[in-house]
């Protein structure tokens, strides 16, 4: 306490002058017990809200335990939050609000049991709150069980031979463990039992809030504190027990302060200009693009068009499925893109369905009527062949399948050596743009009216600019690959 | 460059792009598959906009913060899915009863207990019916594309601050892990902070938000004034989509997925000639009773298509009154009815034996 300064001792300003909020007729006095510490804690707070002017930005989060109606009084806003969730409450606050000052008030239970990890997390990633942690060393509203904090061999409801190391094990000491954490600022010890140790207390409670208003980090002091009722004990023998045997094991003190050497932590406003925004969430334009009501010609497009794609894992299935997903895209098709995942990908083998269609498309799912099947490895073509629909087309890898495979009449067989065109090439993992050159250049000489035919190289970079956005030396790469495998696929169908 | 307002995005993305284009300020979450992708996609893109990515150490801690940033006035969202919202539950329960408008987003996996991470569609139950302690309950909305994961986020959004209420967007892995295009809407401003709100700036500070009422009378009316609520919600905020309903002797019914295997099945079918119908609910509570009820008028019978034991088929029976009968065509374990199966199953209720 700084000399000559004067305690008031009145009312403190940040309480309400009637506590409206409590419901039944009482409305003047608290509902805590005699010879509590909670009274006096409170007073503390209020007093220093009241002081530092900060009342109309404070929240006070009550916890689960005897304080859970600590909003009754203090002329602030207040929030009741689930048993032990404080911490978790208090970060959704502070960052929602920079500006917002928040303190936490938790009991034993609820801050050293039930919510310890929500509470030691939020120190550790120093959220810039003040946590005010009461620990009687036994749980009151529940009705006097043991608390993480009860001492050894404390007897309460349901430690009734009193506390064990080797049944319950030791209490938690709380300040040292924050102590020990980078982020927080201040970490303090006090309690309530005489005049001396009130001040202290105040002290630190104005400490706390103080480094909270100037947005220093995280704060904690906590208050060893009496439950005459709970400890079935009276006021002196409160006292005494606080001074000496919790005051043994919970030494009082000061466990790190750094509230002289830390900055001020400034954030960054959050973005709703529209602009802005759109700028940040809406996708580059990419290529020259067609308008929104243009439509490819093609007869094969007037239908629902249903493709699959299986291979290896790393043989870029996947990618080329998103490929063929971008251009329909671009050429206003709805698409849908639905990868294999879960076990089946562990297996090695990875694939992927694409369906592009004017309309609506119902499933997505491709497990049958297959138009259009890409195959890269033989496990994969025993597996889907079958799906392969009566008019379908089936591409396959020759440099992976030797055996061309018996196909039904009406269905249609093309296959390139493409992994060995990719590895030729020099990159093995161009083998789907190998893919998409052969596919590319089977439309072009079968299914695609002249002007798609010549819209098909303009669209296959613009989609592989699109997927590999920001990389050109891959978009490069690809779009090389992808014309070497166009011209091969060419030669064979004109042989 | 010049920017489009279309895009392939997977669900999983495009409900982070609907949020943050809702003018959603803070997520909270806790990855798990097949939910992850929804906070990679928030973690690259709340950032970029100056607003809150935050990954929370447990889902318990993640709901909670949404119930601070919520309270605090702000549009504030969660992600999990399973198992992860059922560690969320009590919290979801505190919020139905503060009142706390905010939206979670569940991408169904296998269960029960740690389950699979295939597509299912198990915490109907516990997600429709309330899922925590108490009597209450929440809107579902159930997404079966991309475009709807978007644009959902906004609907969502607005009916949380409506009703004042924890909305849930609630749908399988498929559509979760499928891309599809999507047409992005226009950015909406931050919305200003509600007046029962703790926002210093503009909110009476004398507010207060708690969930106990120490008198029996006075928790009884906080029930009451909720359920008048979820009566009005149900009144007002029935979603289905319908197809080729009108003249349908057989109505199949499913959400999700499982209405895209629906759809394409009645199509099939309507070109055998065979009068088959399809109900998608989207909106799970409210329960669409008014479009069962009305398909029942002329429907001798019902088909529900799920990814569970058997869990909508009860709001079915229920909206009809029992007074047809409703069969369950159902897979689990990461399984997804095909096409073919439904209208095999269609076939036979409308033609007899196999």
């Amino acid at each position: 306490m700084i000399m000559g300064e004067r305690v008031k001792l009145t009312r403190p300003e940040g309480f309400f002058e009637t506590f409206d909020r409590r419901p039944g007729a009482v409305k003047k006095n608290m509902h805590y017990c005699p010879g509590c510490g909670h009274g006096i804690l409170h007073k503390l707070i209020a007093e220093a809200l009241a002081d530092f002017g900060i009342l109309d930005r404070t929240t006070l989060i009550s916890p689960v335990g005897c304080s859970v109606f600590a909003y009754y009084y203090f002329d602030c806003f207040g929030v009741q939050v689930p048993h032990g969730r404080s911490a978790a409450a208090a970060t959704g606050l502070v960052r929602a609000n920079r500006g917002s000052v928040v303190i936490g008030y938790q009991g034993d239970g609820d801050l050293a049991a039930i919510g310890f990890n929500n509470f030691i997390q939020a120190a550790n990633r120093g959220e810039n709150y003040c946590v005010f942690f009461v620990n009687n060393a036994i749980y009151g509203m529940t009705g006097g069980q043991m608390a993480p904090t009860s001492l050894i061999g404390q007897k309460t409801t349901t430690s009734p031979y009193g506390r064990s190391e080797i049944n319950e094990g030791y209490p938690l000491k709380v300040s040292e463990m924050v102590a020990q954490l980078q982020a927080p600022v201040y970490v303090e010890r006090v309690s309530l039992t005489s005049t001396r140790n009130i001040m202290k207390a105040r002290q630190a409670v104005r400490k706390a809030i103080k480094n909270n208003i100037e947005k220093k980090g995280f704060s904690l002091v906590e208050v060893l504190s009496g439950c005459p009722v709970n400890l079935k004990m009276n006021t002196k023998q409160m006292d005494e027990f606080i001074d000496t045997r919790m005051t043994d094991y919970f030494p009082l003190g000061v466990y790190k302060d750094e509230s002289a050497e830390r900055q001020t932590i400034t954030y960054p406003t959050p973005v709703f200009d529209a602009e802005k925004v759109r700028e940040a969430l809406y996708p580059d334009k990419i290529g020259e693009g067609v308008a929104d009501d243009y439509r490819c010609g093609s007869a094969i497009f007037d239908r629902e068009l249903r493709i699959k794609i299986a291979g290896f894992g790393g043989q870029g299935v996947l990618s080329l499925g998103l490929i063929l997903a971008a251009m329909g895209k671009q050429r206003n098709f709805n698409v849908s893109w639905l990868p294999s995942y879960g076990p089946e990908m562990r297996g090695g083998t990875a694939n992927c369905a694409i369906i592009v269609n004017r309309g609506t498309i119902g499933s997505p799912i491709v497990d049958s009527n297959c138009d259009l099947l890409l195959i890269l490895n033989k496990p994969s073509l025993e597996k889907y062949l079958p799906e392969l629909g009566e008019n379908g087309v089936l591409f396959y890898d020759s440099s992976t399948i030797e055996e061309a495979p018996a196909v039904k009449p009406g269905q249609m067989l093309f296959d390139l050596n493409a992994s060995d065109i990719a590895e030729a090439f020099g990159n093995l993992k161009c083998a789907n743009a190998v893919v998409l050159g052969a596919l590319s250049a089977i439309l072009k000489a079968r299914f695609l009216d002249e002007r798609d035919a010549a819209d098909i190289d303009q669209l296959v970079p613009d989609a592989l600019r699109e997927c590999f956005h920001g990389k050109e030396k891959i978009v490069n790469m690809n779009i090389e690959a992808y014309r070497l495998g166009q011209q091969k696929m060419s030669e064979k169908l004109t042989d | 460059m010049e920017y489009t307002n279309k895009m392939l995005l997977k669900g999983n993305e495009a409900v982070v792009f609907g949020a943050l284009l809702a003018g959603c300020d803070c997520y909270f979450g806790y990855p798990i598959t097949p939910a992850s992708e929804i906070a990679h996609t928030a973690a690259e893109y709340f950032p970029k906009l100056n607003r809150v990515f935050l990954q929370a150490e447990c889902e318990t801690a993640a709901i909670n913060m949404v119930l601070g940033a919520v309270s605090a006035g702000r549009r504030a969202m969660t992600a999990s899915s399973g198992l992860g919202i059922s560690l969320k539950q009590e919290g979801v329960s505190y919020l139905a009863t503060m009142e706390l408008p905010c939206v979670i987003v569940d991408i169904m996996r296998g269960g029960p207990g740690l389950g699979n991470i295939a597509p299912e569609q198990s915490d109907y139950n516990q997600v429709v019916k309330g899922g925590g302690h108490g009597g209450y309950k929440v809107i579902v909305l159930a997404p079966s594309s991309a475009q709807e994961m978007c644009d959902f986020a906004t609907l969502a959004f607005d009916l949380a601050d409506k009703y004042r209420t924890p909305v849930y967007i609630l749908t399988d892995g498929v559509i979760g892990q499928m891309l599809e295009s999507v047409t992005l809407p226009a950015p909406l401003p931050r919305r200003e902070s509600p007046e029962w709100a703790l926002d210093y700036k503009v909110c009476n500070t004398t507010n207060y938000i708690t969930s106990i009422y120490m008198e029996n009378d006075d928790l009884e009316g906080l029930n009451h004034r909720l359920n008048d609520r979820y009566a009005e919600i149900q009144r007002n905020e029935q979603r289905a989509d319908t197809y080729m309903l009108d003249d349908a002797e057989l109505v199949v019914a499913g959400f999700g997925i499982c209405g895209r295997v629906i759809r394409t099945a009645v199509e099939q079918l309507r070109k055998e000639g065979l009068k088959v119908g399809m109900i998608r609910p989207v909106t799970l509570f409210p329960f669409p009773q008014d479009a069962f009820r009305k398909a029942a008028e002329h429907a001798r019978e019902f088909v529900s298509v799920e990814m569970n034991n058997g869990q909508m088929i009860d709001d079915i029976r229920l909206a009809i009154e029992c007074r047809k009968p409703v069969s369950l065509l159902n897979r689990m374990g990461g399984n997804i009815p095909t096409v073919e199966e439904v209208a095999a199953r269609c076939r036979r209720i409308l033609k007899g034996g196999e």
